[in-house]
C-alpha cells in the first residue's frame, strides 16, 4: 500500500491518462416496423444481430475484436439475461468480443453510447458499438402474480403433500397473463396520458402538434429520397424503409384523427396516434472509437461525442412532467460545456410525442421556468426551427424504444459530417421521469 | 445445384434407358479447387506451330506430364493442337487426324485446346481460310466431345507468341476447372501485356475489386470467387438487398456499399469508397442488372427504359467517372448475356443492353489500354439461379439440355471464374473481349 502524503508525485505508470476523442465513426439500423407487422415473428436478438451484422458490412469488422459491445432492450424476456452477448456471438465479430445489456427505458441506447464514448475517452476502449432493440410484437408475457407464487413453492415443495397445498392455492383467475404495459407503475398513467397533462400544462395545440408531425414525416422522406439513409440503414425481412413514413400525409388528414391521450380534458384533447409515436420493433447500432483506431483502419470520422448528461424529474408527486428530464438536464450539460441553447447547428429532440417536444422548447422559452425550476438568470431562449429534426424523427419513423438512442446520434454524427463544421445537440426523454441529452460535433 | 434429371440418368436403370434410348446425359463438371492437379492426365501437343515449343515447356514448368506422341494406355486431360502455322486448308489434315484418335483417350472433364492466329481482311485468302477452318473444325470437335470435356481455341493476334503472358494464362484458364462451362469459345490474345501471378491460386491478392449487384445469384458468386482468389471484395447492391448484401459481404470478409448504380454520381461513390476504406481500386465487375420480360408489342416505357438504365447506361457513366479519376491498371469486367448475341423472344430491352455492353466493351478497350488496364465483357448463357429458376419448366428444361453441348445448365460460379480470370493482371494481354460461359449453346457463334 502506499504511504506517501497525497502530495508526492504519481507513479508515472499509474498516473491519470489524458482525455482523448471519443470518434462517431457510422452506425446502421434496420427499418423501423410498426408492431405485429413486417417483424412480428423477429426476437429482440434476431434483430439486433441483424443491426450488428450490417454494421459489420458496412465497415468490414468481420473477425474484428471491438472493445465493448453494449445495448439493451426495454422489454426484455427473462431468458435473455444476456441479450447482447448472445447477439455477438451470432454476428460476424470477433466472439471474443466482450459485451453486456444496459437497461434506461427510451434512453437505454443514449446511455450506453455515452458511456462507451466516456470509456473510450479514458482510453480504457479503443473500439466500441452502442446500440438497443425493442419488440413490442414479441414483448414478454407473465403468468399472473398468484401463479407465480404457486408455481414457485410448487418447485421448493418436498412431499406430495406439500405439492397439493401449494397446488390447492391456485385460482382460475391466475390464468390471465401479464402483458407489459407503458404504463408508469407509480401512477399507473400511460406515457401519453401523462404528456397530455404536461402538454395542456404547456398550452401546446393541437395545430403546433400536427405541423411538427408532418415535417418529421416530410424530412424523413425528403432524407430517405437524397439517400441520405444509403449508409445508414440495412434492409431486413423485405423492408427498406420504416413502415410508419407516411411520405403524403397531410394537415387535413392529421387534422382528422381524434385524440386518443387526455380524453377527459374533453375540447382540449390535443393528442392523437398521428403526432404521437406508435408501438414499433426496430433495432440500431453505432460504431465508435479513438482517433487512431478509426485511422489504422481507414474508417470515416463523422463527429466527436462531446459529453452526454442525465436527468431525472418527479413526476411521481405532480411537480413535473413525466417526460420532461432533458430540459432539466440541457441547461447542466450547455453550463459544462460553455454553450447556449443557440450554439448548434441541429437539434435532435426525440418525439416520444409531439406535445414532449414542444412542451420542452416551451420551457425552454419561458423565463419563469427557466429561473424558478432551472435557477438561471434568464430564459434559454426560442431555438432556429428549421434545425430541429431535419432528417425526421420518432413521429415518422417510429420508437422501438431502446433502438431510438442510436437512430438519432447516427443520423446526427452524418448531418454534422456532412455540413463539415457545427455541433449538434441531442434530447430523448424516458419513462421513469428520465432522459438523456448529448453533444456532437462535426469532424 | 446439379438438377433432378442429371442426377436421375447418371446411376441406376434409368442411366441405361437414357443411354439406349439416346437421351442426353449430362456429366458432372470439372470444377477448379485450389491445389488440385491443373489436368485429369497428361497433355498431349500436337501440330507444328511454332506455339507448341512454349506450350510444352510451359506445361512442364507447371509439372504436368507432356507428350508430343500420344502414349499408349493412357488416359489424356488435355489435347492441345499448334495450329499457329496454317497457311492452307490443306495443313490442317495432319494434326486433325492425330486428334481423332487422341480423342477416344480425353479423360472426363478433359480438354482439347487450339492455339492458332486470327483470319484477318488482309490475309491470303488460302491463309485466311485455313486460320477460319480451325474455329470450324474446334467449334464441331467440342460438340463431338462428352463426359464434360470441352474444347476451346486461343487466338494469338499477330506479333504475338505463345510464351506471352496472357496465352500462357488463358492456356492455363482453359487447361483448368475454372473453365469448366466455356465450350466451343475462342479467346483472343491481342498483346503481350501481362504478367503471371506468384501463386496461381490467389492471382488477385492484394486486389480491391468492386462487384455490383453481389447480394445474391451470380453476383455474390463472383464477390466469392474473387474473395477466395486473394481480392478484398467491395460489394455493392441496392438499399433494398441489403440484408442480402450483408451475409454476402461478411462471408468474403469485404464492406458492403449500398447504391443505386444507376445514380448520376454512382461512380464517384464506388472510387471514395474503394480508396478510402481498402486504398485502391484494381477490378471493376459490372455485374447488376435486371430483366423486365414483355414481347416488344407489349413493351411500356418503364420495362423499357429501366432494363438499358441499369444495365447498360450505368456502366457507360461509371466508367467514363474510372477513366477520369485516372486509376492505372483498373481492369473492368462486364457482364454481357448469350441473349444479347443471339437474341431472345420477349427481351427485345435485355438484349439491346446486353448487344450494348459488348459494343462498349470493344469501344472503350482502347481507352482502357491507355492507362495500362483493360475491359472485357462474359456473356453467361443458361445458368441456374433464382432468378432462371422462374422461367417455365419446359423452356427451362430445353435450354438446360438440349441447347448446349454440356447438355446442363452452368452454375453462377461458372460465371465468376471467367470473370476472376478476365479481372486478373495476367489475362491483360486480354482487351475488349466477350467470353461466353454458355455450354457452347446452340445460339449464335
Amino acid at each position: 500500500m502506499a504511504s506517501s502524503a497525497p502530495s508526492a508525485p504519481q507513479h508515472p505508470t499509474t498516473g491519470a491518462r489524458t482525455v482523448r476523442d471519443a470518434v462517431v465513426i457510422g452506425g446502421n439500423r434496420i427499418p423501423f416496423a410498426r408492431a405485429n407487422g413486417k417483424y412480428a415473428d423477429a426476437s429482440n436478438q434476431d434483430m439486433l444481430t441483424a443491426a450488428l451484422d450490417g454494421l459489420v458490412a458496412r465497415f468490414g469488422l468481420q473477425g474484428e475484436r471491438i472493445g465493448a459491445v453494449a445495448a439493451g432492450a426495454v422489454l426484455k424476456h427473462s431468458r435473455d439475461f444476456n441479450l447482447v452477448r448472445e447477439a455477438v456471438l451470432g454476428t460476424a465479430l470477433d466472439p471474443a468480443t466482450p459485451a453486456y445489456d444496459v437497461q434506461m427505458a427510451c434512453a437505454t441506447g443514449m446511455e450506453a453510447i455515452g458511456s462507451l464514448a466516456n470509456k473510450i475517452k479514458l482510453g480504457q476502449l479503443d473500439s466500441a458499438i452502442g446500440g438497443g432493440v425493442d419488440t413490442t410484437s414479441d414483448a414478454p408475457i407473465a403468468v399472473s402474480e398468484g401463479l407465480r407464487r404457486v408455481l414457485l413453492e410448487f418447485s421448493r415443495a418436498r412431499s406430495g403433500k406439500q405439492r397439493l397445498a401449494a397446488l390447492s392455492k391456485f385460482r382460475p383467475k391466475d390464468l390471465a397473463p401479464n402483458a407489459p404495459g407503458t404504463g408508469e407503475p407509480r401512477t399507473g398513467l400511460s406515457m401519453g396520458e401523462h404528456q397530455a397533462l404536461t402538454t395542456a400544462a404547456w398550452g401546446i395545440t393541437r395545430e403546433a402538434q400536427d405541423e411538427l408531425a408532418l415535417a418529421s414525416h416530410q424530412n424523413l422522406a425528403a432524407a430517405y429520397d437524397r439517400h441520405f439513409f444509403d449508409d445508414l440503414i440495412t434492409e431486413y425481412r423485405g423492408l427498406s424503409r420504416d413502415n410508419n413514413l407516411r411520405a403524403d400525409t397531410t394537415l387535413e388528414k392529421l387534422g382528422t384523427l381524434k385524440p386518443v391521450f387526455g380524453k377527459d380534458l374533453g375540447s382540449k384533447a390535443t393528442m392523437t396516434a398521428g403526432n404521437s409515436t406508435p408501438l414499433t420493433d426496430g433495432a440500431s447500432a453505432v460504431l465508435l472509437g479513438s482517433e487512431e483506431y478509426a485511422r489504422q483502419h481507414d474508417l470515416p470520422m463523422l463527429a466527436n461525442f462531446v459529453d452526454f448528461e442525465a436527468g431525472a424529474v418527479d413526476f411521481v408527486h405532480g411537480r413535473e412532467g413525466l417526460l420532461m428530464a432533458p430540459a432539466y438536464a440541457v441547461p447542466r450539460l450547455l453550463e459544462r460545456n460553455g454553450l447556449t441553447l443557440q450554439d448548434f447547428d441541429f437539434y435532435e429532440i426525440h418525439e416520444a410525442f409531439a406535445g414532449t417536444v414542444l412542451s420542452t422548447l416551451a420551457a425552454w422559452e419561458d423565463e419563469d421556468f427557466c429561473r424558478n425550476k432551472l435557477g438561471l438568470d434568464a430564459a434559454l431562449g426560442p431555438i432556429d426551427r428549421s434545425r430541429l429534426n431535419v432528417a425526421g424523427s420518432s413521429l415518422a419513423a417510429g420508437h422501438p424504444f431502446a433502438a431510438t438512442g442510436g437512430r438519432i446520434v447516427a443520423t446526427l454524427a452524418k448531418l454534422l459530417h456532412e455540413k463539415g463544421s457545427g455541433r449538434g445537440l441531442i434530447s430523448v426523454c424516458a419513462a421513469g421521469g428520465q432522459g438523456v441529452v448529448a453533444i456532437l460535433e462535426a469532424r | 445445384m446439379t438438377n433432378r434429371y442429371q442426377k436421375l440418368v447418371s446411376a441406376g436403370p434409368a442411366k441405361e434407358v437414357a443411354k439406349r434410348l439416346g437421351l442426353p446425359r449430362p456429366a458432372e463438371l470439372r470444377r477448379y479447387r485450389p491445389s488440385e492437379p491443373l489436368v485429369p492426365g497428361p497433355v498431349l501437343v500436337l501440330g507444328s506451330g511454332a506455339s507448341a515449343e512454349p506450350v510444352s515447356e510451359q506445361l512442364l514448368a507447371w509439372g504436368l506430364d507432356v507428350y508430343r506422341h500420344q502414349p499408349q494406355g493412357r488416359r489424356l486431360g488435355a489435347v492441345i493442337v499448334a495450329y499457329d502455322d496454317v497457311s492452307h486448308p490443306g495443313d490442317l489434315a495432319d494434326a486433325a487426324l492425330e486428334l481423332g484418335p487422341a480423342v477416344r483417350q480425353l479423360a472426363p472433364s478433359g480438354r482439347v485446346i487450339t492455339v492458332s492466329r486470327p483470319a484477318r481482311a488482309g490475309d491470303a485468302p488460302a491463309v485466311a481460310a485455313a486460320r477460319r477452318g480451325v474455329e470450324g473444325l474446334l467449334r464441331s470437335l467440342a460438340r463431338e466431345l462428352r463426359g464434360g470435356a470441352t474444347g476451346n481455341g486461343i487466338l494469338l493476334a499477330e506479333g504475338v507468341g505463345a510464351g506471352a503472358p496472357s496465352a500462357l494464362a488463358a492456356l492455363r484458364f482453359l487447361l483448368s476447372g475454372r473453365s469448366a462451362y466455356v465450350d466451343g469459345q475462342f479467346l483472343s490474345v491481342g498483346s503481350e501485356n501481362g504478367a503471371a501471378p506468384e501463386d496461381w491460386d490467389r492471382p488477385l491478392a492484394g486486389r480491391v475489386a468492386v462487384v455490383t449487384g453481389a447480394a445474391r445469384g451470380i453476383g455474390a458468386a463472383i464477390a466469392r470467387v474473387l474473395a477466395r482468389d486473394g481480392a478484398k471484395i467491395v460489394a455493392v447492391d441496392v438499399p433494398a438487398a441489403g440484408g442480402a448484401l450483408t451475409s454476402v459481404a461478411n462471408e468474403v470478409r469485404g464492406t458492403a456499399l449500398q447504391l443505386d448504380i444507376t445514380r448520376a454520381d454512382a461512380g464517384h461513390l464506388i472510387l471514395e469508397h474503394a480508396l478510402e476504406r481498402h486504398g485502391g481500386l484494381d477490378i471493376v465487375v459490372h455485374n447488376a442488372g435486371i430483366t423486365r420480360d414483355k414481347l416488344l408489342v407489349n413493351m411500356d416505357e418503364a420495362r423499357w427504359k429501366s432494363v438499358l438504365a441499369v444495365n447498360i447506361e450505368s456502366q457507360l457513366r461509371m466508367n467514363e467517372a474510372f477513366l477520369g479519376a485516372g486509376r492505372d491498371g483498373l481492369r473492368i469486367v462486364s457482364l454481357a448475356s448469350t441473349s444479347g448475341i443471339a437474341g431472345n423472344r420477349g427481351q427485345t430491352n435485355y438484349a439491346a443492353s446486353k448487344a450494348g455492353v459488348m459494343g462498349m466493351v470493344e469501344a472503350s478497350a482502347a481507352d482502357f489500354a491507355a492507362i495500362g488496364g483493360g475491359i472485357n465483357a462474359v456473356a453467361p448463357g443458361f445458368i441456374e439461379t433464382d432468378m432462371t429458376a422462374k422461367v417455365p419448366v419446359p423452356t427451362r428444361a430445353v435450354a438446360r439440355l438440349l441447347m448446349p453441348s454440356l447438355m446442363q445448365g452452368g452454375l453462377p460460379v461458372d460465371v465468376a471464374e471467367a470473370i476472376a480470370f478476365l479481372a486478373s493482371d495476367a489475362a491483360a494481354g486480354i482487351n475488349g473481349e466477350t467470353l461466353r460461359v454458355c455450354g457452347q449453346s446452340l445460339i449464335g457463334r
